[in-house]
Formats: structure tokens, sequence, C-alpha cells
């Protein structure tokens, strides 16, 4: 049956079955496999034993804290991870990506949301040899060269925009947040300093998208950081 | 027809009143402790051994005792009888260097579990000064009113009204005394007796005193005759009270008899000191008669000084201590004055004491006291009790001085002016002649009769007359007057210098008097015109002290009970505050009802005079003044006082039952909240549930095209349902304070982008372009979407970033943006602008649109929460513009709403701006 081993396999941890169900129901109809843990410790288990492609773990688990299991899956794996869940304040989103998560989707959430966030995610996990040259819009980003040109036009990045740039297009439709931009793009210690980032980013904004005003492609994470989408 | 029996009956039944009377009494009897009084005629006859023979037998029947204080004075039999029983150590009291022993009644109240019964020897005993009470007596009521039995003894030499009699029979006066209306609270009498021989015996045989004060006290006090006379008194002392006793029984009993007593006795107190016997007298007869009786003091125009009015407040409260009634009235005829209260009240006897006053000054006021009073006294019986101490008859006329000036000083004033007089009237008199000079003399007395009080100016009409006639009046150098016309001349001279000068003084003391009644006056109007015109307590007592500190020369403080609590709190207005003692003293002031401090009976030593609030049956309150304690308080003054404190009971009633009425208001508003939110909230969400569980039921048997148009219902009510949830649980973060803005460098660019962002995701359709109404969209559009009406941004891309929670400020403008939507009609433009006051350090947001506007009376309650705008559309709760300002403070910032120029409405939000450090270009 390689029909059914090529279905990504999509491990859902959350102890609401009604939520596993509608999950189940709207990932089989886009074609994944899901499997269910509706534990903590379960879902390690479950990730450990089946090695899915990616997961989605709700926060607030029976037996321990979604961010424990989280910690203790990054110790061993670097598995794509979705989180779900009602908590919708900045601080626990950022200390979900920072605990390693990949995205982090707020309950009530849309299908269409959840499948796009989803692909996303298995994009991600499997890393062809990174491609030395992206296009998205008019815009060329050549990684060799350290270029980006709209139609042809060098559009003479700084240093710092080009990093920032660069850094969004390797997280490319997942969140990067502020600390991790700030950081690897100043240095440690810079983690704070936020304007710098929001002053670059206009800047890149400027040169990149067609209407600074409304980007399309450089999108801001209200309180936690940017995402690049190309959707 | 059978004969009336019921009337027949009726006729024996006792009096209502009188049953109630004695109903009461029992009442208070059940409650109060019971007294028993071992009484007897002079020390040594053995009241405290038989009281401590009854202790015993009560001992053995099992009562819970205790000795709170018994003096053996060393008698060996007595002191055996002690053995055995529970003794309360006494507490030692240092007074000028000398420990002495009191009883302990702190300790005795604390004692648990509480005895039944407590022995507390020598009644009419006077505690060291410092204590709680200044008598012992005292001590004992506090025990009877806490419900404990007291066994205790008594002379009846210490009989207030028996002193004087003891004083007369011995010779020897007695200082320590018990009321009668004391003595009237005990319980049950048990009168030791001994017949006089067996007790000189016993004296003899050193059973009584110890040593050689054996024989001092033989000879002085326990003399035979004394002591059958001193039987003789507390035998029929006895006597009377079971006779009155009985009285009492008969009258709570079928009446039988006519009650012969309509009699009421009055009697008139002066300062004098036989005044004191006066009263003393009167209550005897009121006693022996079973009357009542009034004292009454009449308070003439002139002033007394201070020792006469000191001595006057003691003798009228002796008589209230001996169960008159008192009665203070003011006029200058003394004899019509007590003519009238006798009616008034229908006495039918009136006691005075003899005329002390010189005869002449009798024929000028139209005949003595007692004949002015026999020629109006009608049908009342005037006894005139001779005066004992004649001897104090010449020190009471000196006190009849005013007490204006010091009188040394006036003597000498009036000494100046005669001389300085006489001096140039020896110039004169060549050119004037001498009549003139008396003209001139007449008219300098009556110029010092305004200055100077009755007796210096009498003292000067004598002088001038007799200086005119020496020195003056031909012969010069004599008293001899020659001619009958200068006879005539200095007779006149001399009656109108006296007359002028008494009548001059008269008016001067009326006017200070009627000084002193209007002062009180006027203070009591200002007090109750301050009071109705405070708002609140705070500001009723503040005024009132504010009053006080000045009238009384004193500094005034309150004390109110919280909400009933079981604490006194001292009110922040007061002038001073209360050391821990002093607390103590307004605490037992309030607990017991009564007053408390300097100027009562109840811990006199204190330094403040303590009033409690009285409102009903309970005090509210202690009102405090607080004088030096060189100064002193007038009758008039503490009278003053307690009309204060009276007033200021009332107005915390009035306020209490205002604030319950407040509260009563409040309690129907949240009431009516309560029934909005829960209107509102049911309402909320149980529309889109209803649209969810209809859509879902439909969605299965549904066509594709009813189905697409199921779903889009069904996102709409969701969306509807999330907006709610996060619309209370925000409300509920802001209102338990557990919002804490995170601020950070923004780009209003980014969270206004963002706000566009979750309104477009979802609130229209994905592709929907948002700042214009969507030709091909089939669907209505969503419910408080931004889709129909054309949005208009101006934020200039030079915006400086400035600090704020992105997040908040992304769900202020998306909530902005959908109350400007919800409220305009569709197709109506929607602006939203942004820019720095750099004057005033702040950016601005606004969001204004063509809308109806804001109506005047609805922007005062814009931001309240639950509030929906009149004629607002279905939905919503009313949160969104509450949560909008409670995020836009949280940042530190304001949101105001106002008219939009050309119409519509507009609300701007400004933040604190400060320009960021510098941003290294690489």
């Amino acid at each position: 049956m390689t029909a059914v081993a090529a279905k990504p396999d999509i491990l859902v941890i959350d102890d609401e079955i009604q939520i596993r169900r509608l999950l189940r129901l709207t990932l089989e109809a886009a074609g994944h496999h899901v499997r269910e843990a509706e534990t903590g410790a379960l879902g390690l288990n479950e990730a450990a034993v089946l090695r899915p492609d990616a997961v989605i773990l709700d926060l607030s688990l029976p037996d321990m804290s979604g961010l424990d299991v989280l910690r203790r899956l990054r110790e061993w794996s670097q598995l794509p991870v979705l989180i779900l869940s009602v908590r919708d304040g900045e601080t626990e989103k950022i200390a979900a990506l920072d605990a390693g998560a990949d995205d982090y989707l707020t309950k009530p959430f849309g299908g269409g949301e959840l499948l796009a966030r989803v692909r996303v995610l298995l994009r991600r996990a499997q890393p062809a040899a990174e491609p030395s040259i992206t296009r998205f819009g008019d815009i060329e980003v050549d990684f060799t060269k350290r270029t980006v040109t709209r139609a042809g036009t060098d559009l003479h990045l700084t240093v710092k925009e080009y990093a920032l740039l660069r850094l969004l297009l390797q997280h490319r439709g997942k969140v990067v947040t502020h600390r991790q931009l700030l950081r690897d793009v100043w240095g440690p210690g810079h983690e704070e300093d936020t304007h710098y980032l929001r002053v670059h980013m206009a800047n890149l904004r400027k040169k990149i998208e067609a209407a600074a005003n409304a980007p399309a492609f450089l999108k801001t994470e209200s309180g936690i950081g940017y995402r690049f989408t190309a959707e | 027809m059978s004969d009336p029996a019921p009337y027949d009956a009726s006729a024996n039944r006792p009096s209502p009143d009188a049953l109630l009377a004695a109903l009461r009494r029992d009442e208070a009897r059940a409650r109060r402790g019971q007294l028993k009084v071992f009484f007897g005629m002079c020390p040594g006859v053995g009241k405290t051994y038989a009281m401590l023979r009854a202790a015993q037998q009560e001992l053995r029947d099992g009562t819970d005792l205790v000795v709170g204080l018994v003096e053996t004075h060393g008698r060996a039999d007595t002191e055996a009888l002690l053995a055995g029983l529970p003794i309360l150590p006494r507490k030692p009291v240092t007074h000028r260097g000398t420990v002495l022993h009191e009883l302990d009644l702190e300790a005795l109240l604390a004692r648990q579990p509480r005895p039944k019964l407590v022995l507390v020897d020598e009644f009419a005993h006077t505690n060291a000064p410092g204590s709680r009470h200044p008598k012992r007596y005292q001590d004992v009521i506090e025990l009877l009113d806490a419900g404990l039995d007291v066994f205790t003894t008594l002379n009846v030499q210490h009989i207030e009204s028996r002193a004087d009699a003891v004083r007369q029979i011995t010779g020897a006066t007695v200082h320590e005394t018990v009321p009668d209306s004391v003595f009237e609270l005990a319980d049950q009498i048990e009168l030791i007796d001994l017949p006089p021989e067996t007790l000189l015996e016993r004296l003899r045989e050193g059973k009584v005193y110890l040593g050689d004060r054996a024989t001092a006290a033989a000879e002085g006090f326990f003399k035979d005759a004394h002591l059958t006379a001193l039987r003789e008194l507390s035998l029929r002392f006895v006597a009377e009270r079971v006779d009155k006793r009985l009285r009492e029984l008969r009258a709570a009993g079928p009446v039988q008899t006519v009650w012969r007593s309509g009699e009421r006795l009055l009697v008139a107190v002066g300062p004098s000191p036989s005044s004191t016997q006066l009263v003393r007298w009167t209550r005897r007869m009121a006693a022996a008669q079973g009357a009542a009786w009034i004292a009454v003091s009449v308070e003439s125009s002139r002033p007394l000084d201070a020792e006469g009015r000191r001595r006057l407040e003691q003798n009228l409260a002796l008589a209230r201590e001996l169960g008159a009634e008192i009665v203070v009235t003011h006029a200058d005829n003394i004899a019509s004055a007590l003519i009238r209260v006798a009616l008034q009240n229908h006495a039918t006897q009136i006691v005075v004491g003899q005329s002390r006053s010189p005869r002449w000054l009798d024929f000028f006021r139209g005949g003595s006291l007692v004949q002015r009073l026999l020629r109006r006294s009608g049908p009342i019986d005037i006894y005139v009790v001779p005066s004992e101490r004649a001897a104090e008859a010449a020190r009471t006329w000196l006190d009849l001085r005013p007490a204006a000036n010091s009188p040394a000083h006036e003597y000498a004033e009036v000494a100046v002016t005669l001389a300085l007089l006489t001096l140039a009237g020896w110039f004169v008199v060549p050119h004037a002649g001498y009549i003139s000079i008396g003209l001139l003399y007449l008219l300098a007395v009556i110029a010092l009769s305004l200055r100077v009080g009755r007796w210096p100016v009498l003292v000067a009409g004598i002088v001038s007359a007799l200086t005119w006639n020496f020195l003056f009046i031909p012969p010069l150098f004599t008293f001899v007057i020659e001619k009958f016309e200068d006879g005539l001349m200095f007779a006149t001279y001399f009656a109108v210098a006296l007359i002028a000068g008494q009548l001059t003084a008269r008016i001067r003391a009326s006017e200070r008097h009627e000084r002193l009644r209007e002062e009180r006056a006027t203070a009591l109007f200002h007090l109750t015109q301050a009071l109705s015109a405070a708002r609140t307590l705070d500001d009723a007592v503040f005024a009132a002290l504010r009053q006080a500190d000045p009238l009384f020369a004193a500094k005034t403080a309150l004390l109110l009970d919280h909400e009933g609590g079981n604490t006194l709190t001292a009110h922040f207005a007061g002038s001073f505050t209360l050391t821990e003692k002093e607390s103590g003293v307004a605490d037992w002031a309030w607990r017991n009802r009564k007053k408390a401090g300097r100027f009562t009976d109840t811990l006199p030593s204190s330094e403040g005079f303590y009033l409690p609030l009285l409102r009903e049956d309970q005090a509210v309150g202690v009102f405090v003044v607080r004088v030096a304690p060189e100064a002193t308080l007038t009758l008039a003054q503490r009278d003053l006082a307690e009309s204060f404190a009276t007033q200021l009971a009332l107005v915390i009633e009035r306020e209490q039952l205002r604030a319950a009425g407040d509260r009563e208001k409040l309690l129907a508003e949240s009431d009516k909240l309560h029934r909005a939110l829960l209107d509102g909230v049911s309402h909320e969400l149980k529309t889109p549930l209803a649209v969810l569980g209809a859509a879902a039921e439909n969605l299965a048997t549904a066509d594709a095209p009813t189905r697409a148009a199921l779903a889009t219902e069904i996102r709409t009510a969701t969306r509807r349902l999330n907006r709610l949830v996060n619309n209370l649980l925000d409300q509920t973060r802001l209102e338990s304070g557990a919002l804490k803005p995170k601020l950070d460098w923004c780009d209003a660019h980014d969270f206004v982008n963002a706000a566009l962002d979750g309104i477009r995701d979802s609130g229209t359709p994905p592709g929907t372009v948002i700042l214009g109404v969507d030709p091909e969209s089939s669907a209505p559009p969503p419910h408080d979407s931004l889709a129909d009406h054309p949005l208009e941004i101006s934020i200039p891309d030079d915006l400086p970033l400035f600090r704020a929670d992105t997040a908040l400020m992304e769900q202020v403008i998306a909530n902005l943006l959908l109350n400007a939507a919800h409220h305009t009609p569709a197709a109506t433009p929607i602006f939203l602008a942004a820019g720095v006051d750099h004057a005033r350090a702040r950016v601005f947001f606004t969001v204004a649109d063509r809308g109806p506007g804001l109506p005047p009376a609805m922007r005062d309650r814009l931001f309240q929460k639950f509030q929906r705008g009149d004629e607002a559309r279905a939905g919503g709760l009313g949160l969104g513009l509450s949560i909008i300002r409670g995020f836009v403070m949280a940042q530190g910032g304001e949101i105001v709403a106002g008219e939009n120029p050309g119409g519509g409405a507009v609300f701007t939000v400004y933040l604190p701006y400060a320009p960021h450090g510098n941003v290294p270009t690489e």
C-alpha cells in the first residue's frame, strides 16, 4: 500500500475528544494520516514509536503541560510541532516558540488556516538542499551572490536588511520571534532593542513590498515577531 | 339581672402603672446581682463577722464566692472565719508615697468563671485617687450590674441623710457617706444589733480596736449615750425602710386604702453650706412622708463666683443623689420664682433656710424671703429650717461679690478715683461751691458702678459722702452738718449714690448673664446650622468640633463605633489624640452609656470629660472635652457639651439612615445592572447558538447552494460567539487587574495592518476587497464587517516609533473601526488617521465616521460597560468601548469621543510619545 505510506503522519496530542475528531476529519479530508494521543505521556510515547511527520500539540493537557511535552520532545527530535491552544496571550506564544514550537494557532481556528500551517510545517520537515535562488512575487533572492533584485533591478539591501530577509526566508511560513531576529542579526545583548528591528523592517518593506502599508510578504505577528509568507 | 360583679373586682385591682413599675423592678433585679447589706450602728458590732459567717454558710451550700476585700482589723475571731474562703489579692495603689490596698475590680470582673457572690467590706469606703471609681459603692454597683451578688457592710453614720444626725449626736463629722439612693439598691438588709453595754464590754476586752486606740476611740465615739442614740437611729432607719418596702408591696397589690401622699416637697437650694443641711432635712421629711421632692435653684442675674458655683453644684448633686428632682430657674425675685416652680410642680410644701441677709436689705426687697413667700404661698406650707452655722453667714455675705475683677484691684480703682476727685475739688470749690462738688462725686460713683462691683461702689458711695461732708460741707473738717438743706442734700446724695450703684451693678450683671445665655444659644444655633449644612458625616463632625474647641476653650475629640463594631475609633477631626488610659475611659462611657471622666463620679481623675452619644438604647460614640488641668467647665458649659453630644448623635443617626438608604439604592442599581447583563449575555449567547444548532441540523439534508449559505451562517455565528467571549474575558482581565501591557517599540503600520487583517480574516470571505463593497459577493455582508464601508487610512510613512503594546493597539484599532461600522449606515466612509503631537509629546489615532454622531446625553456614559447606543443595532453587549478605554488607559493613554466637523462621530486615542534612541544603520 504505497499510497498509504506516502500520506504524511500527523500526531494530534489533545485531551478534548471533539477537537481530535474535528482535526481527524479536517486532516484526513486533506489527505493526511492522523494518530491521536490524549495525554502528554501517551503523546511522547507515540511520537517516539511512530515517528510522525508533524505534531499538533495542545498546551493544556491533563497530566503535564504542553510546554513540558514540547521540551521533552525537543531533547531528541526536531519534529515540526504546531501548538494549538485557547491561550492567546503573547507571552504564552513567545514561550512556546522559544521552547521550540514551529508555529502557534489559537482556538478557535479555521480549517483552511490549520491546513495551510500544517502544509508549511511539512514542507520544512523535508528540507531538500537549500535552493540558492528564491523567488516570490517579482522579487528574486540569490543566496550565493547575496543579491536581491526586482525584475532584474538590484534593490541595494543593507547588510542588516539582507540578514533579516534571509532569516525570515529560511523560516518561511513560520513565526520568527523578535528575540530570535535580534539575536541572530544584531548579536546577543540586543534582544531588547526592538526599535532596531522596527526601523530596519520598515525600510526592508519599503524596498521589497509593492505597498509597504499593506505588506504581502513580510507579515507582522503582533507582539510576537514576523513571518514570511508567500501565499 | 345579676350583680355587676366585675366592677367590684376591678375596684380592688392594682393600678397598671404600679404593676408595671413593680414588674420592671423585678426584671431589673433578675438581671442585676443581689445586694445584701450587713447594717450596724457603729464599728465593732460584728458586721464583718456576721458577713463572713453568712459567707461560710453559702460556701457550704456550694455557692461560688470570692472575698473581694475584707477588713478584719486584726480581730482574731473574724480572721478565723476567713479560713477556707477564696480570697482575691488586693490591688496595690501608690498614692503620695503610701501604698494603699484596694479592691481589684478589674481582676474580679475578669475572673473566669465569674463568681456568683463577692464579699466587699465597708460599703462607704473612699477609694485611693486614680482608681476607676472614687467610691467603693460605685465598684459594688458595677459588680451588681455585671450580675454578681454582693455582701457588704455599712454603719448608720455613713448614710447620707443620717450623717447630720450622727454628727449632732457624736460631734464627729463623717466624710465617707453613701447616698440614700444607693442604699435603696439593697435587696436585703441584715441589722446587726448589739446592746451598748455589750459593745462597750467588747471594747474593753480589746475585741474591737487594738491597743491604745481602743481607749481613745472609747472616749470619743463610744460613749454610752452616743451608742444608745446611734442604736435608735439605725433601728429607726431600718424600720423606715421596711415600712417603705411594705408600702411598695402594697402598691403592687390591690389598692385598699387611699394613698395618702399627694404631698410633694420643694426645697430652695443655694450656694451656702447650710443648704446642704437643708437638702438632707428635706430628704428625711420626704422619706418620712413617702413624698417626692424637688430641689430648686434660682439663678439671679447676679452671677456667682467660682467658689459659690462649685458649692451650688455640690448641693444640687447631693440633692440628686438623695433622690430629688432638680429644677433650675432664672429669676431675680427668688420668692416669686419658688412659688411659680412650686405651683408648676404641684408642690405642697416649700422648705427654705432661715434668712441670713441683713434686715435693711430685706427692707429694700419688700420683706425677708420668708415674709415674701408667706405673702404669696396660699395653700402651700412653708417650712423654715434654722441655719445651724451662723458663723458661716459673714463669709457668705462676702461671697455675693461679682466675680469679674479681682476685688483688690477694684477697691484700688475706687480709692484713686476718689482721691483725684477730692484733690481736684479742692481747687474747684472756691469757684463752683461745695454743692457742685457733691454732684461731681455722684457722677464719679455712678461712673465707677459701670466699672466695679457692687461692694466697691457701696464703699465709694459711703466714702465719697463722708469726704464731701468732712472736707467741703461747712463747717469744714467736721462731720457735722448745720444747715437743714445740707443735711437733706447729704441724705439724698447718700440714697441716690447707693441706689444708682446697685442699679447699675444689677444691669451690668444681668447684661453679662444675658450675654452668656446668648452665647450659648448662638453656639447651639451655629452648631445646628453647620450640622444641617454638612453633606457628609465627616463634614458634620469637622464643623462641630471646630466650633467646640473655642467654645469650651478646650480640646475636643469624637470617637465613633463603626457599623456597630466592637471598638471605638477616633475621628480624624479631633484636636487631640487620646492616650491608652484615656481611651479606656471613653470605652467605659460608651459601654455603660454614662458620662465619665472629669466632673463625673466615674474615673474623675482622668483628663477628659466623656459624653456618650446616645441614640435610643445604644451609644454610637463618645464626645470628649479636655480642658487644661487648671481650668474647669462650668455647669452651663457642661450642659452645652451635652447638647453638643445630643446634636452629634442626631447627625450620626441621620447619616446612618442616609447611608442605609444609599446602600439600598446602590443595591437596586446593581440589581438593575445584573439584570441588564443577564438579559444581554443570554441574548448574545443564545442567538448564535440557535443559529448554529439550526444550521447544523439543516446541513445534513440541504442541497449544495443552501449548504454554502448555511456554512456562512455558521461561520458568522461562531465569530460572533468568539468575539463575545473575548470581550467578556478582556473585561474581566481589565477589572481584575490581570491585564499587564507589555510596552515595546511599535510601528503604527504594523498593528493597523494586523487589525485590518484580523477583521478581514474573520469578517469577510477571503479575496474580498476591504476598501469597498464586493459587488460579486452574493452573501449578505457579514455582521459587523467593514466590507460595506469605504475606509480611508492616512498614516504618515514617517510616523515615528512609539512605545505601546502592539497586541492591545491592534485590538483598539480593530474595535474602533468595527464600532464605527456598526453604528453608521452602509456605504458611509470611515476615516483612520494618525500623527504625532510633538508639543504635547503624544501620538494620536483618530477613527471618524459620517454617521449620526453621538447624542450629547450618551457621551458621558459612552465608555461605561454595558452601554449601547440607543438606536444600536442588535448585537453586542456594549463592552467594546469600555474595553478600548481600558486598554488605552492601561498603556498610559486616553481616549476622547467627540463630534466630527461636518457630521459624524470621532474617537481619538492619545498615547504618550518619546523618541527612541539611535539605531545603528549597519
